[in-house]
């Protein structure tokens, strides 16, 4: 259904793109601490890189540059970097999702917080990843 | 658009005025919709967290537990659509 | 009696929620419903949003020279909310064409009356 776009231009063009927006992505989800961003934004632009090469390289390319079923994977392995980043202080000494308890040595208690926050961000940019590729893939590839 | 949907819609639009008038002025000191909390949220996010961004760090720390079960909702979405729609593997 | 000086947000909000539900309900074809609920979610974001603002407030990020004075920053909570809110709102939308497209192959119309014709022909 979705064959290769054979010209040249278009190829060319997001061929080229689509490195600089997934560092894009990668600034964005980094930089949460600093200005607007974080983990929601940086996924969907990450996800919108993978679509840009769906739909220019057409099905074929898919299998090799990002697949569907890893897709899944990478959405499965966001939500459990969340789920341990608040299981693990429980084992240490904290609450629930309490960073300041995380087994880091030789940090401060903010800068923990800081690193927890930092972690729980990039699990939630892969979550976020992921079911936006698989929501494309299916809604498109899907055929009657 | 006939005229059943035409009065509804006026009588939500009315509503919606009405109500309106009963707001409590949100930028004014004293307003019930800035709880003290959030002055915490805002005088504690640096101290505490190193953080300066305080949008990200009420989201991921002070209010963790939601983004938590939040992520979820999306994982269930993605969840859903794979199974009503399943993609054929067949290529042909 | 109701005050007619109302601020125009909330005067543009409620003009967006009417397109929006006039969207939902007087639209016949079941697409045009989905963007109807489009419409109205986000014109209860941008209600959201405008109503955490304070007179004389900078955004919510860290400014040593304003430190930790309260009343420099608006309010962050509004805007942790809609965050959410949008991603939601976008995963939603995604389950509602996944299943317009299965009604679509099932009885090969988007429009209401074409469907309900069809369901009472089939059963």
């Amino acid at each position: 259904m979705r064959g290769r776009l054979h010209n040249p231009i278009v190829e060319g063009v997001s061929s080229f793109l689509v490195p600089f927006i997934q560092i894009f992505a990668l600034y964005v989800i980094t930089h949460g601490h600093y200005g607007p961003g974080g983990g929601f934004q940086g996924g969907v632009i990450l996800a919108a890189s993978m679509m840009l090469l769906r739909l220019t390289l057409g099905e074929e390319y898919e299998h090799r540059t990002f697949s569907p079923k890893l897709a899944g994977i990478v959405a499965a392995v966001g939500i459990l970097i969340y789920a341990f980043a608040g299981l693990v202080p429980l084992a240490w000494g904290g609450n629930f999702l309490d960073y300041a308890h995380l087994p880091i040595p030789g940090l401060s208690s903010a800068e923990l917080r800081y690193h927890g926050i930092l972690i729980v961000e990039t699990g939630v940019g892969m979550v976020v990843w992921g079911t936006l590729v698989t929501l494309f893939d299916h809604l498109i590839g899907s055929e009657p | 658009m006939n005229w059943l949907t035409g009065v509804i819609l006026a009588l939500f639009f009315g509503l919606l005025i009405y109500a309106e008038s009963d707001l409590p002025d949100s930028r004014a000191v004293t307003a019930p919709a800035r709880a003290r909390v959030v002055d915490l949220y805002i005088e504690r996010s640096y101290p505490d967290t190193r953080t300066p961004n305080i949008v990200t760090s009420v989201l991921a720390d002070y209010r963790g537990y939601d983004t938590l079960g939040e992520t979820v909702v999306i994982l269930t979405a993605g969840l859903a659509v794979s199974l009503i729609l399943p993609r054929n593997s067949r290529r042909g | 009696m109701m005050r007619f000086a109302m601020n125009y947000y909330d005067l543009m909000t409620a003009a967006l929620l009417v397109i929006g539900l006039y969207g939902m309900v007087g639209k016949r074809n079941l697409l045009k419903k989905v963007i109807g609920m489009n419409i109205f979610q986000t014109a209860i974001f941008l209600f959201f949003i405008q109503g955490g603002t304070k007179p004389g407030a900078t955004v919510p990020v860290w400014d040593p020279r304003i430190a930790s004075e309260a009343a420099g920053y608006i309010n962050p909570l509004p805007h942790v909310l809609i965050l959410t809110a949008i991603v939601v709102s976008v995963a939603t939308t995604g389950v509602a064409l996944a299943l317009l497209i299965t009604i679509y192959r099932r009885y090969g119309s988007l429009e209401e009356a074409t469907i309900l014709e069809r369901m009472r022909k089939s059963s």
